[in-house]
């Protein structure tokens, strides 16, 4: 770790100030990955926003027929918060998958989701369920957000201040986990809300999350596994490394997808 | 039985210490203005050292000093070496590169130690540290080992042809091609033993520290044999000779093997430190124990299995290409020869074995024993062979090893060892009934009912531990004798020390030592501590490995405990005024026989220190003793692993459903630790068997280097284990124990791999069997049935 200026923020507006004053500067939310990042010196922001003690940038609310989840709750606050239970079982069922207890002490949402990691797992719970990514500017559309590898629609100095997620009628995930890192090799959201399904993959592509149009279109038609069946990924376009090769990667996405909407017809 | 004595589960001393954080490790030693050393290391797998700049480096904050390979040469600093000589089939010497402590003009695997940096505080020394300019002439590397034997590779020792260290081979070749000739039926098989990264929790750590009005050099360090590790830097790298030379080991955090040997960093602290003229402090980053600690395993070979018409087994031949690694670590060169072949009978009646060995170099991290050391690549070739053999002549796995078990003891195998003792079948039939192995088809059905795939694998297991007698391994090209000292010192109200040159690093020698001499002197266990890892305090060791400390440490304190019962006879007979033949000792008590006269243990121990009754020439006052003891053979645990899993055939996915564990360790001191040994080891072997790997690419570069991808077995990788035992005592130690430390490592790769073969109707798997591997040949086996 390189030396590194450190500041803390009472408020998301105050954290916003901060930042803008300091080109060099990244916001800190759990730190599970920034912070690693850094002790292995491969990341070296000169000034550190810690958002920890902002307190409007936490909890857990329905806004009408919405979700609401402030960009600072930990996995652990979703996996266990009875509104997300009753709400969005699947997203608090992904958030318990998510890393080991310790990162999901830590880690948050609005961490994971400006981050993009490609094998992260909100990811996919935000196309798959068509989420609002609210920041101190605006509101952008899931299919909008995700941009590519680590990289997102948010500007210089722009915070994810809560995510909105429209309540599905049914929705599970599904994840193949790297047998070494538990990071998502193939995670699959799928989401039904009224006609309208939508399936997110992570872990596969080699931009990261996507949404499988032949699965949605096949599910669209009827919610149901055997709607699945001669549906599959192209290994063309997903990623390989030593744990997965592209076309045991693609036959995942359909494994893992089968088995994510017999888990939610189960409910 | 006592409740604290042999035989007792008694609960660890240790761990209350280490388990509230109370543990005092080398990480944990501060001496008053110490420096901080960073290395730097290549980040190229092989490459000359054009010139190194540490002009800019030396001027930034905190830098007290930046010493390179010059600097090694100017002092005169000896290369690290390897204490174990092979000499190839032709007779030649094998074929040792130089090792220095820190590069001199060329770099021979990435995490090559090429300078260190010392400063004030660590973040100086590494904000330095990348100051430091290396030009390097970037060679071709070689990672593969056939490559790396092919005309034209690149050479990596100037003295190793074709970067081969060895050609060795053991046993009789025309009897082992005559049997072949006669042969049956022959069974091939092609085996990758993969490699392994150790991973004890600790990372390596050192301070070094120079007193210079005694002009004594002090070293804190990692390791499992504190005593060699002076040995070896005062007579071999020539820092300072052993007299001043003090080295000890604190609490250490696991070893599996890694930490026997002597490293640069070590070496380089303690010079350093009166170089320097400050205490010189070391702890390796995960990244630097992945890139730099020695590796494990790493074989290619091909072995077949003779058999007659009647199933027996009339031959072995196997030819093994293990990789060394860029430098010969300090006891590489005999992991593969003298720990590995002549383990290749198993548990069987082989009449003709030969094995040859190539031991090669190439641009990677030096590779040296882990937990087994030989002897898991030994049981791996055996048992994979034997069960495809079985499948291949249609007979079943257990059948066909029963039919060929070694039933008369002592066994001389054609492969050096002679076994002493073993029961080898009721291991197996009693493993076979805590599987329900006859219901295996049963269950088998109702998984394929379930679109599942169940298979089971039988592991029978031998290897040689308590790694002595001296002579035999000096005979061998050792370059030590492998004996173990002990001293008691009796303090005066009756309390114990026990000096032992084992070391413990997870093993729980503070509790099973002091059983046995609890159990002996009939004194609390509270009354005795073990002392050990610290060259001061006890004066000639040969340290903890090869599952050795119980068979040779224990019997080195059962000598010495004879000889306090002596002499505490004699003065128990001055002070109850009899004869010391009278006397008695049991339960802790000195009797005068035939009479109610007794005095307990503290007793007598107070009245030899406070000499009163009788006269210092006619019995020096005090009670301490001492002994060594080199045991004549080495000891023989043997055992049988079953293991059955179910495959997910959609994903891959592995699940190991049960694992029966038998092992015949001879006598037990305290079983819940044995038992934990056996659990530890299971885990490391299902590890190697499924899990890990390290992987390097073309270039060199360690695919594997953190815990994102070199995949550590975790919890839920692994079963709820049902272990038993058998016990034929060890008939070459006076406590019987024959060694458990590796049992589980040994026995579970070949288990688990015969398991999932069966699963999937397949002669191999490569090990680690992945998801991904067992995927592809999951669909292999589905279109094969479908076939049918």
């Amino acid at each position: 770790m390189y030396a590194f200026n450190y500041s803390r923020a009472e408020t998301g507006r105050k954290a916003v100030n901060l930042i803008s004053k300091n080109e060099d500067a990244k916001f800190l939310a759990g730190g599970q990955t920034l912070l690693p990042t850094m002790k292995q010196r491969l990341a070296s922001p000169g000034a550190l926003i810690d958002l920890s003690g902002a307190a409007d940038l936490k909890g857990i609310e329905m806004k009408g027929r919405n979700l609401v989840i402030g960009a600072m709750t930990r996995h652990f606050d979703v996996a266990t918060s009875e509104l997300v239970k009753e709400k969005i079982p699947a997203l608090a069922d992904l958030a318990g998958m998510i890393g080991d207890p310790a990162v999901r002490n830590r880690g948050t949402m609005g961490g994971s989701v400006a981050n993009n990691d490609p094998a992260a797992d909100y990811p996919s719970a935000c196309l798959a369920l068509n989420a609002t990514i609210i920041t101190n500017k605006r509101k952008i559309p899931a299919d909008e957000f995700f941009t590519g590898l680590f990289e997102t629609a948010l500007e210089e100095g722009e915070l994810i201040t809560k995510i909105s997620f429209p309540v599905p009628n049914k929705a599970a995930y599904e994840k193949f986990r790297n047998p070494a890192s538990r990071y998502a090799i193939v995670g699959v959201f799928v989401a039904k809300k009224g006609k309208d399904v939508r399936v997110a993959v992570t872990g596969a592509g080699s931009n990261g999350v996507f949404r499988p149009s032949n699965f949605e279109a096949a599910l669209t038609a009827k919610f149901h596994v055997k709607s699945l069946e001669g549906v599959s990924a192209k290994a063309e376009g997903l990623n390989s490394d030593i744990h997965a090769d592209a076309a045991y990667r693609a036959h995942l996405i359909g494994v893992m997808a089968r088995r994510a909407v017999a888990k939610a017809n189960a409910k | 039985m006592s409740a604290t004595g042999i035989g007792a589960s008694v609960r660890r001393k240790e761990d209350l210490r280490f388990i509230t954080g109370r543990g005092q490790y080398t990480d944990d030693v501060n001496r008053p203005g110490q420096g901080y050393a960073f290395f730097v290391r290549s980040p190229h797998a092989h490459a000359n050292i054009r010139k190194i700049d540490s002009n800019a480096a030396a001027k930034m904050p905190g830098v007290l000093a930046i010493l390179t390979g010059d600097d090694i040469a100017a002092d005169k600093v000896g290369g690290l070496i390897c204490g174990w000589m092979i000499h190839s089939k032709d007779g030649s010497p094998m074929k040792a590169g130089a090792h220095p402590a820190l590069a001199q003009g060329k770099v021979r695997y990435v995490g090559d130690h090429v300078a260190v940096v010392i400063a004030e505080s660590l973040a100086e020394a590494r904000d330095a540290a990348e100051k430091v300019e290396v030009d390097y002439e970037v060679l071709p590397a070689v990672v593969d080992m056939n490559a790396a034997t092919k005309k034209g590779a690149p050479v990596i020792h100037d003295v190793a042809d074709n970067n081969t260290v060895y050609n060795w081979h053991l046993g009789d070749k025309a009897a082992t091609d005559a049997a072949f000739a006669k042969a049956k039926h022959v069974t091939k098989l092609d085996i990758v033993n993969n490699r392994l990264v150790p991973n004890p929790m600790e990372t390596r750590a050192a301070v070094g520290d120079y007193e210079p009005g005694t002009e004594s050099f002090t070293l804190y360090t990692t390791s499992q044999n504190p005593h060699v590790a002076r040995l070896v830097i005062s007579a071999f790298i020539g820092v300072a000779p052993e007299n001043k030379l003090r080295v000890i080991a604190p609490d250490v955090g696991g070893g599996f093997g890694s930490k026997i040997f002597i490293y640069a960093e070590e070496v380089v602290c303690v010079w350093a430190a009166k170089k320097v003229g400050r205490p010189v402090k070391w702890t390796a980053d995960r990244t630097e124990a992945f890139l730099c600690d020695a590796h494990g395993r790493d074989h290619l070979t091909h072995a077949e299995l003779a058999i007659d018409e009647s199933g027996r087994i009339t031959g072995l031949r196997v030819h093994t290409l293990a990789n060394l690694g860029a430098y010969l670590s300090t006891f590489s060169s005999s992991v593969p020869t003298y720990l590995y072949a002549p383990l290749l009978s198993g548990q069987y009646d082989i009449p003709a074995i030969y094995a040859e060995v190539d031991g090669i170099y190439t641009n990677t991290a030096p590779v040296d024993a882990y937990r087994g050391a030989g002897r898991p690549e030994a049981t791996y070739v055996v048992e994979r062979l034997v069960e495809v053999a079985a499948r291949e002549t249609h007979v079943d796995p257990a059948k066909f090893r029963q039919k060929n078990f070694i039933t008369k003891f002592p066994h001389q195998t054609p492969v050096i060892m002679a076994y002493d003792a073993g029961n080898y079948d009721a291991s197996l039939q009693k493993a076979m009934e805590m599987a329900d192995y006859k219901n295996i088809g049963k269950r088998k059905a109702e998984s394929e009912r379930h679109g599942k795939l169940r298979g089971i694998g039988i592991s029978a297991y031998i290897e040689a531990c308590g790694i002595a007698p001296s002579a035999a391994v000096g005979s061998l090209g050792a370059g030590v004798g492998l004996w173990e000292s002990a001293e008691v010192r009796v303090n005066p109200i009756g309390t114990v020390e026990i000096l032992t040159g084992s070391h413990s690093h997870g093993q729980g020698h503070e509790t099973t030592f002091a059983q046995l001499v609890s159990d002996r002197l009939g004194i609390p266990l509270d009354a005795v501590s073990i002392v050990h890892g610290d060259t001061d305090k006890v004066q000639m060791g040969m340290g903890t490995y090869g599952s050795r400390s119980g068979a040779v440490g224990m019997s080195a304190i059962v000598k010495a405990l004879e000889k306090i019962e002596a002499k505490a006879k004699k003065v128990a007979g001055f002070c109850m005024e009899a004869s010391e033949k009278d006397i008695e000792f049991k339960d802790g008590k000195f009797t005068v026989r035939g009479t109610d006269k007794s005095m307990d243990f503290g007793a007598v121990a107070l009245q030899a220190y406070i000499a009163h009754k009788f006269n210092g020439q006619e019995l020096e006052p005090g009670l301490k003793e001492s002994a060594f003891w080199d045991p004549t053979n080495f000891t023989f645990p043997a055992g049988v692993h079953i293991c059955e899993v179910e495959i997910d055939p959609e994903t891959g996915i592995t699940h190991i459903e049960r694992w029966s564990a038998v092992d015949d360790f001879g006598n037990v001191i305290n079983p819940m630790i044995v038992e934990g040994q056996v659990h530890g080891g299971i885990a490391q072997g299902i590890g190697q068997a499924m899990c890990e790997n390290a992987v390097y690419d073309a270039k060199g570069q360690l695919v594997t280097a953190s815990f994102m991808d070199y995949c550590m077995p975790r919890a839920d990788d692994l079963p709820s284990y049902q272990v038993g035992m058998t016990q034929t005592p060890c008939p070459s130690n006076p406590l019987g124990i024959k060694g458990c430390g590796e049992a589980g490592a040994i026995a579970a790769p070949p288990a688990l791999i015969n398991a999932i073969t069966d699963a999937l109707g397949t002669e191999n798997v490569p090990m680690p069997a992945t998801p991904q591997a067992v995927w592809r040949l999951a669909q292999k086996s589905i279109t094969r049935k479908a076939a049918q």
